[in-house]
């Protein structure tokens, strides 16, 4: 239909060479399907829900459903979901961080970078299902891991107060994501330093700490800190590795979500958008500082 | 420069990474082949692979996956050329609207799916298999949209559009012919690797599928790893497989890509 449109524009247009008279209007009618498809699909559904959030059965407004967000389990969901999604950010952009500059080196064989890039981009999207399932075959009670300790080392993972279904456990299976992620998202920013800055920087007798003090991290943190925000978002809102290493026992927010949608537990639909006007909110926080981070990042470099 | 210690770090550090993400797939893969006790063989593989549920809920999925792809690249393509060429104002709405998918959890997304699209609701989608089937591949494809759009937008950041479009309408070409003659063929590398991420994505993806209760590839996963022992390894293991097979694809098409731009393009 609009393409039908555009083309009998051209036609119009080739006939007549002037130059888009009345082109603004007509002009977006190129972007209609997608913007069209957006509405459906992306912004009405969650629209719905956020107005939902306000109001009750009846259709009424109110905040109750928002106090709800304060009751003693949600919190703890909430709680424990930002941990998790916090100390797996953390963690993976320091260790991505350093898994980037170390590829980057100069002294390693050429192979190793596209080697490395190759499998983060496996890693990247190694999530969900089989992720939990590779971590139980390795870290669960039968897994292998637990057993070679317990068989060599003498030493019982599980009775030391580990376990898979835990928060150390979810941190330490998110990594197995965030960590390529993080080395996929801040390369690009790495190789965006320029050799002459830290030649500048040391025939001015500067030492390879001041020249990451002074240039290359001021350089770099809009883009470090996006990068965390980012991954911390990609945690906050990932279902299927939790709900597949602990079914429903874990209580995340993502998870009591699930559960609520599926009507597993008390099926309460004005809760349910709540958590989900919650969660909205947490990633859509950190979202907005990425994207302002890498606005500033940037303007810097232009 | 002093470049001993510091590639000794190096080594550490990609040692480190080598053991923490290969040790699970090791350990995944002796214990998918554990499946019989007097010793190590394809047991749990066969079991996999005979499964009637593992062949249609894959089946499923990879059809769901190419439907996402066409419907993607159909939407993201014309889009992304014409906010190029005509509308370079809107291009941060676009994008901005392109990156939401990574700011609103899938979870929030089939929640409203579900809403707005229930069985009394205006559009009742979900009322039957094929309206909630063409919902799932539309949450997909909201999913892949950052993905799928970057690669795509800087695909024709590499080309110049706007000679092209004039080249091509100065020859007489209507838009349907440009899209199909001069922007596709330059965009085939873009588009192939937001295909392989697209499916990649899409292949494995647990939260959508389940809360539309579609017998896609996810769920069937963690219905089988709720019951099973040693099937869930040999599955993790395929799943890996496929994954890789799709990212390598990626890095193939990339690296022709590459090969075939002009060399001043950008600083590697």
């Amino acid at each position: 239909m609009t393409l039908g449109l555009e083309w009998s524009l051209t036609a119009w247009r080739r006939a007549r060479p002037v130059r888009w008279p009345c082109a603004g209007a007509l002009r977006l009618l190129g972007v209609a399907p997608f913007m069209l498809f957006a509405l459906l699909f992306l912004l009405l559904p969650t629209g719905f829900l956020l107005l939902g959030a306000f109001q009750d059965a009846a259709g009424h407004f109110t905040l109750g459903n928002l106090r709800r967000l304060f009751e003693r389990n949600v919190l703890e969901a909430f709680r424990l979901s930002l941990e998790v999604s916090a100390a797996s950010a953390l963690t993976g952009s320091l260790l991505g961080l350093g898994l980037a500059l170390a590829a980057l080196r100069a002294g390693l064989p050429a192979w190793m970078r596209p080697t490395l890039m190759t499998f983060c981009g496996v890693a990247s999207n190694f999530a969900g299902v089989p992720l939990a399932f590779a971590f139980l075959s390795t870290l669960g009670r039968m897994g292998l891991v637990t057993l070679l300790l317990r068989r060599y080392a003498g030493f019982d993972l599980y009775a030391s107060g580990f376990s898979i279904l835990s928060f150390s456990g979810l941190t330490l299976t998110y990594l197995y994501f965030q960590i390529p992620l993080m080395v996929l998202i801040v390369t690009p920013a790495i190789d965006g330093l320029k050799s002459e800055w830290r030649e500048a920087c040391s025939s001015l007798g500067g030492s390879t700490l001041d020249y990451w003090r002074h240039v290359a991290l001021p350089i770099l943190w809009p883009s470090l800190l996006g990068s965390a925000l980012l991954l911390f978002a990609n945690a906050f809102g990932a279902v299927a590795t939790a709900y597949a290493l602990t079914g429903s026992s874990l209580n995340i927010v993502t998870i009591l979500l699930y559960a609520q949608i599926r009507g597993d537990v008390l099926h309460d639909q004005n809760l349910g958008y709540a958590l989900a006007l919650g969660m909205v909110l947490v990633t859509g926080l950190s979202n907005a500082a990425y994207i302002w981070l890498r606005a500033r990042a940037e303007r810097g470099r232009e | 420069m002093k470049s001993a210690p510091s590639s000794l770090g190096a080594w550490l550090a990609m040692l480190f990474g080598g053991v923490y993400f290969l040790l699970p797939l090791l350990a995944t893969l002796i214990f998918s082949l554990k499946m019989r006790r007097e010793g190590y063989s394809f047991a749990a593989y066969q079991v996999v692979l005979n499964d009637v549920n593992f062949r249609q809920s894959f089946g499923y999925s990879t059809l769901v996956g190419l439907l996402t792809i066409v419907l993607g690249i159909v939407l993201v393509v014309p889009t992304a050329y014409w906010v190029r060429l005509k509308l370079p104002r809107w291009r941060p709405l676009i994008e901005f609207i392109t990156l939401l998918p990574l700011v609103i959890p899938a979870i929030v997304i089939v929640f409203g799916y579900l809403r707005l699209y229930g069985s009394n609701a205006w559009l009742p989608l979900t009322g039957n298999a094929r309206g909630t089937d063409l919902l799932l591949v539309c949450g997909y494809v909201t999913l892949a949209l950052p993905y799928l759009y970057r690669a795509v937008d800087s695909g024709l950041g590499a080309m110049d559009v706007r000679s092209l479009t004039e080249a091509a309408q100065s020859l007489g070409a209507g838009w349907r012919s440009i899209l199909w003659h001069v922007v596709f063929p330059n965009l085939r590398s873009a588009m192939l690797s937001g295909a392989f991420l697209t499916f990649a994505i899409v292949i494995g993806e647990f939260t959508v599928a389940s809360l539309l209760a579609r017998p896609a590839f996810g769920p069937y996963l963690q219905l089988i790893g709720a019951n099973r022992a040693y099937e869930p390894a040999a599955l993790a293991m395929i799943a890996f497989a496929i994954t890789w097979a799709a990212m390598g694809l990626l890095q193939v098409v990339t690296r022709n890509h590459r090969a075939l731009a002009p060399p001043s393009a950008d600083s590697d």
